[in-house]
């Protein structure tokens, strides 16, 4: 188990990280979102024990980040966000050294090595100099040296970007494996990959918690009004505006004009208004050539949650 | 301890992996060759004392140009942040680096052998000036290998770690010369400071303890500097 209780992290006058608390249980699969400066990759760096807090404390089963800091670092893997690594080693020379560096016997670096290569699709690129390798390589060497010595938590800041869609989906089923019996913090600002891969999310802006929750329980919070869009023919602006706001649950509407008419619909959260709708355009003898619902997703709840503020810590 | 030489193996590796091994290698050995012979026709001796007083003055560019990139580099490409974040503690890293650093310096001085055994063969050396001058000479390059992993270790900038313990270096080498300009009660603080005094000792195949410990203490004072420098990320 994580527990982060009152993380202040000030950098001069500047506050990255203020007053966060939160717990992540073992095997839980935890995604950090957060707009580009809010605090997450600060707080991933105060978990991994490269930087120290400022104020509170951080800890790892119990054990403190500062005081027990080699313990907490032998049992967290984290890949950082740019992947930092040797570029004038190969692949197979930098897994090895890291290998050593976790404190592996040398009788297992082989097999160690052989299931990271297969796991993260290395094997191609073995003897290639990292310095040669795409982007995309370079994160799955990342990866692998984060996972090398099967640690009990993975810390990963944005595990996915640089890489191709196929990869990309193919590290998100990784994390999910791993998930089962591992601890995974990644951050990201890839919505659908939250909610695709993790089981919480918290959401944090300017340093400060503004949401913890399962995704479902976020959407369902913080859920606003739903979202109508319609196209219809056969009828003039102002007949059908009349017709369709007198159906109950109609908020607001915007219209234009034209022979295919375009509808956007504000509905009240929670109601379902397909069917009414399509009667009244029926009945009035006008044609329905297309009806589309957006329901609140993640990424408004996001947008809702971080927006007003985005910018006020700069 | 294994963390030690596993980072002081990965040092030595990216050195020989990169072709500036080779130049510099090749720089250091033109240079106190060159020293070697025209020193050896003009004095008509079999010696290495003319070679071994000059090589300081190459040490003094060559050294910098080593270790300059050994913290500074990986502060600059971020993979520091991965080196601290594995269970390495802050002493391992700096040793290991400072080890690569000197086995390298050591290597250098190794390949001087040449000279020295060519000359052996004119005439007969004096054994104990020999032996006394190479130990200077490698206990020297420690001191300023120390000197330079402190100094790479402040920035992340390589030319601001070169520039920083040169000049470094050149103090410590010329803080002798002050003599004439202060009054004599100073000398011995001064040659006290002056590696070159150190140096001259030894190479004159005096094995004093005094130098010998002014050598370690300057290289475990430069360390100690080097860890407070990675352990300053840690201040709150």
């Amino acid at each position: 188990m994580i527990q982060v209780q009152n993380l202040t992290k000030r950098y001069g006058p500047t506050i990255a990280v203020k007053d966060l608390s939160f717990t992540v249980a073992t095997g839980e699969i935890l995604g950090f979102l957060g707009p580009n400066g809010a605090g997450k990759t600060t707080t991933m760096k105060i978990l991994t024990c490269y930087m120290s807090p400022t104020e509170g404390q951080v800890s790892l089963e119990g054990l403190d980040v500062i005081e027990h800091s080699l313990e907490v670092r032998r049992r967290i893997g984290y890949l950082p966000e740019t992947a930092p690594l040797y570029h004038d080693m190969n692949v197979l020379e930098y897994l090895s050294f890291v290998a050593g560096i976790r404190g592996i016997p040398r009788r297992e670096f082989g097999s160690r090595i052989d299931r990271m290569a297969s796991v993260c699709g290395l094997g191609s690129v073995m003897r290639k100099d990292i310095g040669e390798l795409s982007k995309g390589f370079k994160q799955r060497v990342g990866i692998a040296q984060a996972m090398i010595h099967d640690p009990d938590v993975l810390i990963l800041d944005e595990p996915t970007s640089g890489l191709d869609p196929n990869q990309i989906v193919d590290i998100r089923n990784l994390i999910k494996d791993l998930g089962d019996e591992k601890t995974v913090i990644l951050s990201t600002h890839i919505l659908s990959e939250v909610q695709a891969t993790c089981d919480r999310v918290l959401i944090i802006n300017n340093g400060s918690l503004v949401a913890d929750g399962t995704p479902a329980e976020l959407t369902a919070k913080f859920a606003g009004d739903d979202q109508m869009r319609l196209v219809v023919s056969g009828s003039s602006p102002e007949p059908l505006k009349s017709a369709l706001m007198a159906v109950s649950g109609v908020i607001s509407l915007e219209l234009t004009d034209g022979s295919e008419i375009r509808v956007n619909i504000t509905v009240e959260s929670g109601q379902d208004v397909r069917a009414p709708l399509f009667r009244a355009i029926a009945d009035a003898g006008w044609t329905l050539l297309e009806m589309h619902r957006e329901s609140t997703s993640l990424e408004s709840v996001f947008r809702q949650l971080t927006k007003d503020t985005g910018d006020a810590g700069a | 301890m294994r963390n030690t030489w596993l980072l002081c193996q990965k040092e030595l590796r990216s050195y020989f992996n990169s072709p500036v091994a080779y130049i510099v290698l090749t720089l250091f050995l033109l240079i106190t060759g060159f020293f070697f012979t025209t020193t050896l026709f003009l004095i008509g001796q079999a010696t290495m004392r003319q070679t071994f007083q000059l090589t300081p003055i190459v040490f003094l560019f060559f050294v910098p140009a080593i270790t300059m990139r050994l913290i500074a580099e990986e502060k600059r490409s971020g993979s520091i942040e991965l080196l601290f974040t594995w269970p390495t503690r802050d002493w391992e890293i700096v040793v290991g680096k400072f080890a690569a650093a000197w086995i390298f310096i050591t290597m250098a001085i190794g390949l001087t052998l040449a000279f020295t055994y060519s000359v052996s063969g004119i005439g007969s050396l004096d054994a104990g000036e020999t032996f006394g001058g190479y130990l200077g000479l490698i206990l020297m390059g420690g001191a300023f290998a120390a000197i330079g992993t402190w100094t790479s270790s402040l920035t992340q900038n390589q030319i601001v770690s070169f520039v920083v313990s040169l000049t470094v270096i050149a103090a410590l080498y010329l803080v002798e010369n002050l003599l004439g300009l202060l009054p004599m009660s100073w000398a011995p603080i001064l040659q006290f400071l002056s590696v070159t005094h150190h140096f001259n000792n030894l190479a004159r195949g005096v094995i004093d303890s005094r130098d010998l410990i002014y050598f370690a203490s300057l290289i475990i004072l430069m360390l100690k500097l080097a860890h407070s420098s990675l352990e300053s990320r840690r201040w709150k």
